[in-house]
Formats: structure tokens, sequence, C-alpha cells
């Protein structure tokens, strides 16, 4: 057959899509064509989506497991609104995920897979293949279970093994579709199964085999090319929103000199952070994984106590079990540091699903003034500087810090550029070590004598002589530290506490707007949406609408600046996946007429949902 | 105080009659008693040691440090008459005599009564959370395993809503000391019943009388796994430091039960085994490697089949060596004895129920970090920011290369 070179179509980004079941290998499938596109150096974003259920049944819906790549040499922020191209091992993976498809977009499916059984499986009554349902998208059927076993009839390997083979047809097809070189997948495979030559050669072949049907098969009249992206230069890799906020807090711990201890206790999704760190002994890390939630907090504050890096993590009701030790970390003004992977709630909630709803909780959701400096991360690779500068707080301030991330981005991913060690901010930590009193003779250690710049008290570990003290949860005599029921103390110490977290600011650095400086309308977010709200200020600039966005590392305390920035904008609008919290402390520190934008369905925002109802809001 | 009533009228452990004991029926004829393995020489019935039980005499080493050097300058707040204020003094006393610098002792506790107790130790001190100390001082002993960690917990504090903490940090063994004051009742709170409280009792919470099964905290901790269990009491203060020298001597959490009592809201819960004129045949000291007897050498305890009970040893029935000899490293032994529970057949056990030896929780944790650091060498941070699948983006973007 001669093979003719194909025209190739220039996008300038696209939103790919691997489906099937759990045991069809898609989450493989979907990061080695995110390497490809890493190493294509593309701008990307991904987001896994696999089941809640362990083992689901195969070939059912609810065994469904996907993995969605968005890439471009465009800036890409977010894993992408609408899928361009879907491909689809199996019916269920057809059904569950044909609503992300964009419209005209293109259904790549494995026919094979359409069998009564498998139809049934999916709940399907009629063949989407037949019915007419499929009309409007671009549907490319390929016989992949068929071809691969044609392809390994020779390989020797039995009918499991050679099904298993399928996502690299698949993998190769997409591959040659989007002009991606097949050597980073050859030597990933030639790595992974160096010890076993005869699935080695065989995935490989296979591989080629999807690749060549691409070049061959006159059901593909074009391929496309997305070009390298404008990245700043330096040294990438891919990174999980866990991954990055281990090597975070593996970096605090490194810089300070403090040993880190994380005290856990599992629970999805934070569990993932648990399994991250305790693969980093050599670090000297100290994983604990704890009796329960309010143990693996108690733990951790134990080991600052004792001057460790305490560190604890969580989801959803784990933090309300927490609750508690954290008040008793502001009481004793230890450092503790507490990462809130928020996710679907109340209660259990969707404990698979990302969702902002923890905010007020983090802010207010103790017993008593208890406040604590709060902050959040913004993408997966922001964690990785969320989780070092929440911990430099931590310890500055002699105080317990929430930072919060969620579900979304501890498992999404992104390119990430490589920090140099030595360029993350100073990190020296001094423990007490002398009496901080002398006075005509009485020379003394007093555990609540304050620096005078940050108002944090001094930090003296347990094994220092002569520094012995008590701390502990009744409130403290100023100075001294000594249980005090006294009322004009219990009245300063209350305002020293408030006073010390709100010196944070002092160092907050000046807000950055992103898109139009002054205009019609700000978006103020946090947390995980920055993505897709600086993607819907770019499509509202498009349409010729003056729109900026800023979005808070600090929520407690908030940047000082934030007030001048107010100012120039004629609406101020608050997007959050909640029923309106962000919007609710804005409005009380800053008494502006906040517009809240809520999503509620344990899903991210997609840019098209801000950019609508900004639009529309524009329009009013 | 706003309680109004007056503390008599809640002692109802006070008021109970003391029991005859040994009231067990005899055995049948031509039973042989059974002997446990290992029993030791016989002891002549009224040759008790002159010193209490477990403890060991003084060393050769002169303490740097005194008494006074463990009481910090705050006032103790405790009722007058209070079991807590023996203990706190048994406590100063011995610890000079620990070879452990003043600065690596730490106090960690709960909430409660007991909890108090590290405001009034000039030691490194944190009063916690109810409940919480084992976790809190989990964490501080797993990252700084050359301090020397006591915990004070009280009944409700260690049984009630810190239960779950207990039990595991007595199942991972950290090399702490726990001491439980056990008052049977809630007292900071002004007198409700405790999970330890027996049944029946009467108390502001439950004034027609609690229906809850109390605890056995030494029966509880020995299912734990806990390494070391002993009891003790605060009117014998010779036993109670033997005992709190030999939990700090053992390698692994060393749980002891004190027996406190509570002069407001409880008083006399424990007198049949404390005061003098019941205590010799109500006490049973456990001493390893002895024959087990009580009421001045009269009376002893033998086993029928796992049946405890009591023998006279004054009758020319019973002797010495019919006695079972006591072996405070016999798990099932301290089974038996630990469910001598307010029996008014039996003696209630004082005394190191059992002991092993196992590996502590901070070793293990070292040993791992440091065996993992060994094979794969000391973490290089750089290297693990730049792990895994990298691409370079040069500043002047040239062609990909495939």
């Amino acid at each position: 057959m001669a093979v003719f070179e194909k025209p190739v179509e220039v996008l300038p980004e696209a939103t790919v899509l691997f489906a099937g079941d759990s045991g069809d290998g898609m989450q493989l499938t979907g990061l080695q064509f995110a390497r490809a596109t890493a190493l294509a150096r593309n701008d990307l974003a991904t987001l896994p989506d696999f089941p809640a259920e362990i083992r689901a049944p195969a070939g059912t819906t609810y065994g469904v497991s996907g993995y969605q790549l968005h890439f471009g040499s465009v800036p890409v922020r977010t894993p992408g609104d609408a899928v361009d191209m879907l491909v689809a091992m199996n019916p269920a993976a057809l059904k569950v995920h044909l609503p992300r498809v964009r419209r005209g977009g293109t259904l790549l499916i494995n026919v094979n897979a359409f069998d009564r059984r498998g139809l049934e499986l999916a709940r399907y009554e009629t063949n989407p293949l037949e019915d007419g349902s499929l009309e409007g998208y671009q549907v490319i059927p390929i016989e992949l279970t068929r071809l691969t076993h044609e392809a390994l009839a020779d390989s020797g390997l039995d009918k499991k093994e050679i099904d298993r083979c399928k996502n690299m047809f698949a993998l190769g097809l997409v591959l040659w579709l989007y002009s991606r070189p097949l050597k980073p997948v050859e030597e990933w495979l030639a790595q992974k199964f160096a010890n076993r030559p005869k699935i080695r050669d065989a995935n490989l072949k296979v591989l080629h085999k999807g690749y060549h049907y691409g070049e061959t098969h006159e059901l593909f009249a074009v391929r496309y090319e997305v070009r390298p992206a404008r990245l700043a230069p330096g040294l990438y890799r891919a990174i999980r929103g866990v991954e990055a906020l281990a090597l975070g807090l593996i970096a605090a711990s490194h810089q300070s000199g403090l040993p880190l201890f994380y005290g856990s206790y599992p629970i999805t999704p934070a569990s993932d952070l648990l399994h991250e760190l305790s693969r980093h002994k050599n670090f000297g890390v100290m994983t604990f994984q704890a009796e329960d939630e309010i143990a693996a907090v108690g733990a951790a504050l134990g080991a600052s106590f004792g001057g460790a890096l305490g560190v604890t993590a969580t989801s959803g009701p784990g933090l309300s079990l927490k609750s508690e030790t954290i008040g008793l970390a502001v009481m004793t003004e230890l450092p503790l540091v507490v990462i809130d992977l928020q996710r679907g709630g109340p209660s259990t909630g969707l404990p698979t699903k990302t969702e902002q709803s923890d905010l007020l909780f983090a802010l207010y959701g103790r017993h008593g003034e208890a406040p604590l400096p709060v902050l959040a991360a913004s993408s997966p690779g922001d964690c990785f500087y969320a989780a070092y500068e929440a911990c430099r707080i931590a310890v500055r301030y002699m105080t317990p810090v929430i930072l919060l991330a969620d579900g979304y981005l501890a498992n999404g991913a992104e390119p990430w550029r490589v920090p140099d060690v030595a360029s993350l901010p100073p990190f020296a930590v001094k423990f007490a070590t002398e009496p901080n009193f002398r006075q005509n003779g009485d020379v003394r250690f007093l555990p609540y004598r304050r620096d005078p710049e940050t108002l944090a008290r001094p930090w003296a570990r347990p094994g220092t002589p002569g520094l012995e003290h008590r701390i502990g949860g009744l409130e403290k005599e100023d100075e001294t530290g000594n249980v005090s029921y006294d009322p004009a103390n219990h009245q300063r110490m209350v305002k020293l506490r408030a006073e010390k977290v709100a010196r944070v600011a002092r160092e907050i650095p000046p807000t950055e707007v992103f898109g139009d400086p002054d205009g019609d309308v700000l978006l103020i977010g946090w947390g995980s949406t920055r993505g897709a709200i600086e993607a819907a200020v770019e499509r509202l600039q498009a349409r010729g609408l003056r729109v900026g966005s800023v979005h808070l590392r600090y929520l407690n305390p908030l940047p000082p600046d934030l007030p001048a920035i107010f100012e120039r904008y004629y609406r101020l609008v608050v997007p959050e996946l909640n029923n309106g919290q962000l919007v609710r402390v804005l409005r009380d520190a800053y008494l502006r007429p906040f517009v809240p934008l809520n999503k509620i369905q344990g899903l991210p925002f997609q840019a098209r949902e801000i950019e609508a109802f900004v639009a529309d809001l524009v329009q009013s | 105080m706003s309680d109004s009533k007056r503390p008599e009228e809640n002692t109802p452990r006070g008021t109970r009659p003391a029991m005859p004991p040994g009231a067990r029926p005899a055995m049948p004829p031509g039973a042989r008693p059974a002997m446990p393995p290992g029993a030791g020489p016989a002891m002549p019935p009224r040759s008790r040691p002159a010193m209490p039980p477990g403890a060991k005499p003084s060393g050769d080493g002169k303490p740097r440090l005194t008494r006074k050097d463990f009481a910090s300058d705050q006032d103790v707040r405790w009722c007058p008459g209070c079991g807590d204020y023996a203990i706190l003094a048994t406590v100063q006393r011995l610890l000079p005599e620990l070879d452990v610098p003043r600065e690596n002792i730490v106090f960690i506790s709960g909430i409660g009564c007991s909890s108090r107790f590290p405001y009034y130790m000039n030691t490194y001190g944190m009063h916690s959370i109810h409940g919480r100390a084992p976790a809190i001082a989990t964490g501080l002993k797993a990252s700084r395993p050359e301090l020397d960690v006591w915990i004070i917990t009280g009944d409700g504090d260690a049984l009630s809503i810190g239960g779950n903490h207990l039990i595991h940090i007595l199942r991972r063994n950290l090399n702490v000391q726990i001491l439980l004051f056990n008052n049977q009742i809630y007292g900071l709170t002004k007198g409700q019943y405790s999970p330890t409280s027996e049944e029946g009792k009467i108390t502001k919470s439950s004034p027609y009388g609690s229906i809850d099964h109390p605890f056995n905290p030494v029966a509880l901790t020995l299912g734990a796994d806990a390494t070391f269990v002993a009891r003790s009491m605060d009117r014998d203060t010779k036993h109670l430091q033997a005992m709190l020298r030999r939990a700090h001597d053992h390698r692994g959490a060393a749980f002891v039960e004190i027996y406190q009592n509570c002069n407001i809201f409880n008083d006399g819960a424990f007198f049949q085994f404390t005061e003098r004129d019941t205590k010799p045949h109500r006490a049973l000291f456990l001493e390893h490697g002895k024959p087990l007897v009580f009421d001045e050498g009269r009376k002893g305890i033998r086993l029928d089949g796992f049946r405890p009970e009591v023998i006279d040893l004054t009758d020319g029935r019973w002797s010495i060596d019919d006695c079972l000899v006591y072996d405070e490293t016999n798990r099932e032994l301290a089974q038996i004895m630990a469910r001598i529970f307010f029996r008014p057949d039996l003696p209630q056990p004082f005394g190191v129920f059992y002991r092993e030896k196992r590996p502590t929780y901070e070793d293990l944790l070292h040993r791992q970090i440091a065996e993992v650091t060994a094979r794969k060498g000391k973490g290089d941070l750089q290297a693990l920011l730049r792990s895994g699948d990298t691409w370079v983006i040069e500043p002047e973007p040239a062609e990909a290369t495939e």
C-alpha cells in the first residue's frame, strides 16, 4: 500500500479524552500521551477522572475511567471545557463522556466492544453506532480489539494479555493524529517491560500498528499539529498537585532544617499525600498513620512542640475533627500546618469530587477567638510554593496555618518549571536557647514574650536546659505563659493573637492583576479556579470587554492592596465552587457590592461558564 | 463551689461493707492444687520483704537535683485532701533519683483534675486537650526519642473521651510512662459517673443509679497489648514510687493505674484496699517470682484450673508451696489477675501485672528512616525536584528534535 503524505492542519489547542473500562489502562494511556505532549513543548493541563468504586464491574458506566488532556501552543489554563476528540474503548465510556464532547468533535470508537453484552452493560437500549444518536459528531469506527489480536496472533501471548495491549493501538493512533513522536513511548515501554521482553515487544508492535493505521487508512484525511508553546525557559516536568504538596513540604523541611513530621489518617483525596511523603524517608521524613484524624493532628502538634515541622492533611469531615487541636495550636502558639484537600460536603458528601466549600470553616471553624492564617494553592504546580509558604508562615509567626487545596488540584497535573533550590525564599529558624528576661538578678525564660516585629513567641524545645516551661490550653498570662483568669489579660491576649496573625499581611507581596488593570469587571478568585477564571478573562477581553482578575493566595489576612484594586473596576465578581463564601468575607471586609458566581456540582468551572456569566452581567 | 451537696452523700463505694476474703467453697476432696510452671522457692508466711514490692535500693549515683527542683512556682490548686497531692509528691521525689536531665523530661496531660499536673512540675510540659495526651505525646516522642515523656491522665480522660488514643499508643509501644489517676468519678465537672464508676452509682448525672458497665483498666490495657501494666494507689506512696520507677525503667509504653481518692465527689472509693483496717486482707501485692500471699502471710492465692481462690495458710491444710508463684512475664497469668476486679471473695491485685520486651515505635520509625537512607542515600532536594520525566525549554526555541 502506498503511503501518502497526508495534509497537516495546525491547531492552536486541542482537548483529548481517553476513556474506557477501569481495566483498559486509560490512565496510563493518557499519561503517556501527556508526556509526549509535554516533550513536544506544548502547554498542557490534565484531569484524570476515575471511579470512586475500587473495582467496579467491567463494562459498566460506573467503572469508566477517563483521562482528559488539554494542550496548546497558546497558554493552557484548564483541562479543557469541551472535548475535541474522545477515544471510547467501550459503550460505557461513550455513554459517560459523550456529553463532554463538543458538537462536531471526533469520536474514535472501538466498535468491537459494541456487542450485545457491552451495550447491555452500558444500558444502551439501541446501538448508538446505528441509531443516529451520534449524528453531528465525526465518528471513526475502528476494530481496535480485532486489529490488536490480528497483530499479535503470533506473539505467543494469551487472549487476556493481548487484550491488555489494545490501549497501545489507541495511543499510537492518537499520537499519529496529533503528529507526536513515538520515541518517548517506545523508551518508556522498553524501560517498563525490560524484564518481560515478550510483553514489551507486543506493546511496541501494537503501538506502531496504531500509528501506521493512521498513516495508511483512508478514514484519516488529515492529521493535526499543535506547535510548541512559548513557555518560560527552564527545566520542566509534569507534576500533580499532591506531588507538588509533598515536594513543597520536603523543601520547607530541607531549607529550614526542621525535620518533617507528617501525621495523617487515610481519607480521600488527602491519602495520596501520605502515600507520596512516605516514599521519601531518606529526607528524614517521619510519616505517622494515626488511629484517627484527631490523633493525626495531635501528633503533628506534639512534634511541633518538640521542634519539628508538624504537618497534617485531611479532607472533608476530617477537618471538622481536627478543629479542637487547631484551637490548641492557636492557644499554645506552636507552628502547625493543616492542609485541607477540599471535597464536596457536608458530611461524607462527594468524596471524589471537588469543591471550595471549606473556606469559612478554615477561617472561623473553631470555638473562641481563634484566628489563623489561611492560604490557598491555585494550580497543581503552585501547590509546591503554597505548601512551602504555609510552613514558613507557621514557623515565623508560631501559629497554625490552614492551606486550602482541593481534589481537582490534587489529582490534576501540569508542566512545572523545576525551581532552583537556591531560589526558594529564605527559611531560617532560631530556637530559644537562653533566658529572655533579666532584671535585677532575676533571670527567667518567659515563653510568651514576643518578637516585637512578628509578635511570635519564642520556640524553646524540650531538651533545652534552663528553659523548662509549661504550655497548654488554658488562657496564658501575657509574657509568663502562666495560667491566668484575669479579665484584662484575656482581652489583651485575644487581641495579641489576632494582631500577630494580622501582621502576616505585612509580607504579602503586591497583588498581581491578570488582564486589564482597570475597566468593567474584576474577577476575584481563590484556589483551583485560577485557570478557568484567567481563561475567561482572555476570552472576555477578546470580545472587547475590559476585564481583569486577581487570585488570592492569602485569604487571612487579606492582601492590604485589594481596596485600591477594587476601586478601578465597575463590577466585582467572585466566582467560587461553593454557595458563596469568599464573597461574604469580602463584603464583610470591604463593604462593597460583590457579585457571587457559584457552581456547586462537584466539578471545576469551565471557562465558558464564567465568560457567559460576566458577559450577561455587563450587558444587564 | 456551686455544688451544694455535701460530699458525704456521694460516697457509695465507701459505704460498702467489707467482704470477708476467701469466702469460696472448699475444694473437692483429693483435688491437687495446680502449680504454675516456674514456681519459685517457698517463702515463710510472715517474712514480708523490708522493701516495698518492686522497689530497688537507692543507687550510688548522687542525684544532682532534689524534689524542690521539680516543683514549679505555681500554687497547687487541687482540693485539700485530694489523692493527687500524694502522687505529685511521689513523682517529684522520684525524678531526682532517675538518671534523666531535667530538661529532657516532659509531662503531657489531657483535661481533668489530674491533668493540671504538668503545671506543677518544673519540667517541660503541655496541658493539652481532653483525651488527646497520648496523641500529642506520640508526635513528641516519635520525633524526639531522647526525651523522657510522661503522660498524666484520668479515668474520664483516658478511658472515655481518649479511649481510642490510649489503646493505640499501647499497641504501638512508644517508650513513655502513662499514669492514669483513677478516682471513678468526673471531678472537674463536679461529680458525674465515669467509665470506671461501678454500676448503680448515684451521682449528679445518675440520680437513679448508673446503668453503665465499668471498664477494668488493667484488663483493657492488657487487651490492647500493652507491654507494661501495673496498678498502685495514692495511699501507699512507697509502692507507688516503686511502680513508677519500674514503669520508667521499662523500655516501652508503661501503663500504671493509680487508685486515687476524690474526697469531694467519691470519697473512699478504694478505702477497702488502701486503709489500714482492710488493706491487709483486701489488697494483694503481686511480686515477680514470689508466691501470692496476703493478710500478713496468713492467706494465699492458688489456681484451681484457671480460677484463682483464697487458701488459708494457718490451718495446716495449705502451705506456701500451694500458692501461685507470680510471673509477670506470663500473659495468661496477667489476664487471670486482671479479672480479679472488685470481687468480694478475692483480694484486689496491685503491682506489676505484666511486662514484655517489644521494639518501641520510635526505634522502628528511626531505624526504617536510617535503613532507607542507607539504601537510597541521603535525600538530595534538587535531584528530587528534578526527578521523573523532564524536558528543557531553551531560551530561543529551536525545532523539536524527534
